[in-house]
């Protein structure tokens, strides 16, 4: 009944209606907007190496979560893949009767593009994921308030140990990605190929030349700096308490392993270039 | 601006001031120029249906959020205005109280309730004991090792209130305090913030729900020489003679305050929308 304590007036005031135009303006800013904003995390991240307070025992950590804790998957993966190199690109070369080159064209494949390139993407999977998530948790349960409340940065103290951290590991993981790559090609080369070990080490060695190591170590120092940005930006902007944090967690993968996959295009391209000038 | 001269400032004019203060997302204004002050040493008790702003009031005044419009001052200085990096230093005068306690789960109680302590470079030898002296304050000192999940509700609530005194802050901000928690816990809650205020002549801003908790705040103190609370008339003062510290009501309603007065003024009130809290 009306004028009671228990009568709930609601507000009957019809939404105004959006048209498509609208829904796509909106969508393009937001877009936008949300380029700006992970552009000044990552930029504040980078500033926060030359001023304090440094936060030396955090970055300890995440190097120890990232770069130990990746290893199986970095290393079980890497096996597996460079055998299978071996396998494909083997019974090619066996046509025209240069099994041999066998050795050659993995260990440059897998130093240059696929050691890379496949470290990023599994190390996105487990560790942007994982870092969305756990900021995501922190900032829906006020922690991150919290944090700020008491005179902490939450850049300072969370965002650039995990940047630093996956920028020093990644190039870590991928060296051993590579080397465990060639030993899983040597293993499949000479139980299929019936190729020898030492020959199949030798030629990979002697493929591989300083520019390829330079190529091949440097995309991953930019792998490692996109996956943890944008696995900072998705958990710190997440938005809808929990079911934010696993939207957040599954954006931070795709869009992490997608910016990886297009920045090796544009790495490759420059690596290509440099390589000529400067070796 | 150094304690002494902070102090100055603040004896000078009130603890807590909002001017016309404006604060609004997507959906619109919250705040719509909601002025008031809060002297120093006073309780000031926020009221009001759920999404009228009284956390956003409560972080505005700690300078989490800035306002679209108006202006914020704490302490003498103007929040609102500040940079992040000019308010951390402000923040050590100013303690927390977060709803859920918001406590760094990966961290135990005692790390939690030293973090600041820690955030200060304070010596290690001196961190320990203030630590044990904070949780001998919300009577948990045993539960320094354990992490917070294995705590109940009402004890994160009790060392989020040991976390926020550690600095002997002059303000403290109190976020639904009791919210969710049985009554006798809610009790225990109200009786640190009681024993807080009268100890140690902090200044409060405790937004709530239950108006039992603004009521107990204004007719009640902590006996500092019998050590438990007792029941003081605002008018004749506590067993010591001294009235209690003045505790007001400030009552939310679309934005805006509605009510603004002391607990006689809210109980003999015959407005209709205020008679609901009273229910």
């Amino acid at each position: 009944m009306a004028g009671t304590p228990l009568q709930i007036e609601r507000d009957t005031t019809p939404e105004p209606t959006l048209s498509v135009v609208d829904v796509l303006v909106d969508s393009l800013k937001r877009w936008v907007f949300s380029v700006q904003d992970y552009s000044l995390l990552s930029a504040r991240s980078v500033r926060n190496l030359f001023t304090g307070p440094r936060y030396f025992q955090d970055t300890l950590d995440q190097m120890d979560d990232i770069g130990v804790g990746s290893l199986p998957i970095v290393l079980i993966s890497g096996f597996f893949i460079g055998a299978v190199m071996v396998l494909q690109t083997g019974t090619q070369f066996i046509r025209f009767g240069q099994a041999a080159l066998t050795g050659d064209i993995v260990a440059i494949a897998l130093v240059r593009e696929l050691g890379p390139t496949l470290t990023g993407i599994l190390v996105a999977g487990r560790c942007s994921s994982g870092i969305a998530s756990e900021l995501g948790s922190m900032l829906v349960t006020e922690q991150v308030d919290a944090m700020r409340a008491m005179g902490t940065d939450p850049s300072r103290k969370l965002v650039t140990p995990r940047v630093l951290a996956t920028v020093l590991m990644l190039p870590l993981l991928t060296a051993l990605n590579d080397f465990v790559g060639l030993l899983g090609g040597c293993v499949a080369s000479v139980f299929s190929l019936r190729l020898g070990a030492v020959e199949f080490w030798t030629r990979a060695i002697k493929a591989l030349d300083f520019a390829d190591l330079m190529q091949g170590f440097t995309k991953p120092m930019v792998y490692g700096f996109i996956l943890a940005t944008v696995g900072c930006y998705k958990g710190l902007n997440v938005r809808g308490g929990t079911q934010g944090v696993g939207r957040a967690t599954t954006q931070a993968v795709v869009v992490a392993s997608v910016l990886i996959i297009a920045a090796d295009l544009f790495l490759t391209k420059l690596a290509l270039y440099l390589g000529d000038k400067l070796f | 601006m150094t304690p002494a001269a902070a102090t100055a400032t603040t004896n000078a004019g009130p603890a807590v001031a909002f001017d016309n203060v404006y604060l609004g997302f997507d959906e619109g204004d919250i705040l719509r120029g909601v002025s008031f002050s809060v002297p120093a040493r006073e309780t000031m008790v926020l009221l009001g249906e759920t999404g009228t702003g009284k956390t956003l009031t409560l972080k505005l005044a700690a300078g989490l959020l800035k306002p679209t419009r108006g202006s914020v001052s704490v302490l003498g200085q103007e929040v609102s205005a500040m940079s992040e990096k000019e308010l951390l230093q402000l923040r050590e005068r100013i303690g927390f109280v977060f709803q859920e306690g918001a406590l760094f789960d990966s961290m135990t109680v005692g790390e939690n309730v030293a973090y600041r302590l820690r955030e200060e470079h304070v010596k290690e030898e001196e961190i320990e004991p203030r630590v044990q002296e904070a949780l001998q304050f919300v009577e948990l000192e045993h539960t320094a090792d354990q992490l917070p999940s294995e705590l109940s509700g009402g004890m994160r609530r009790r060392v989020s209130i040991a976390r926020a005194l550690i600095n002997r802050p002059d303000i403290v901000l109190y976020d639904s305090p009791t919210a969710g928690l049985d009554p006798i816990t809610s009790q225990t809650i109200i009786s640190l913030i009681l024993r807080l205020r009268d100890v140690y002549g902090v200044t409060a801003l405790l937004a709530t729900q239950r108006l039992q908790d603004g009521f107990a705040l204004a007719n009640f103190c902590f006996d500092k020489e019998a050590q438990h609370v007792v029941h003081c008339d605002p008018a004749k003062g506590g067993r010591d003679g001294q009235p209690p510290a003045p505790t007001r009501f400030m009552v939310y309603k679309d934005g805006r305050i509605y009510f603004e007065g002391d607990p006689q003024e809210l109980l003999s009130t015959k407005d209709p929308y205020l008679r609901r809290f009273l229910v």
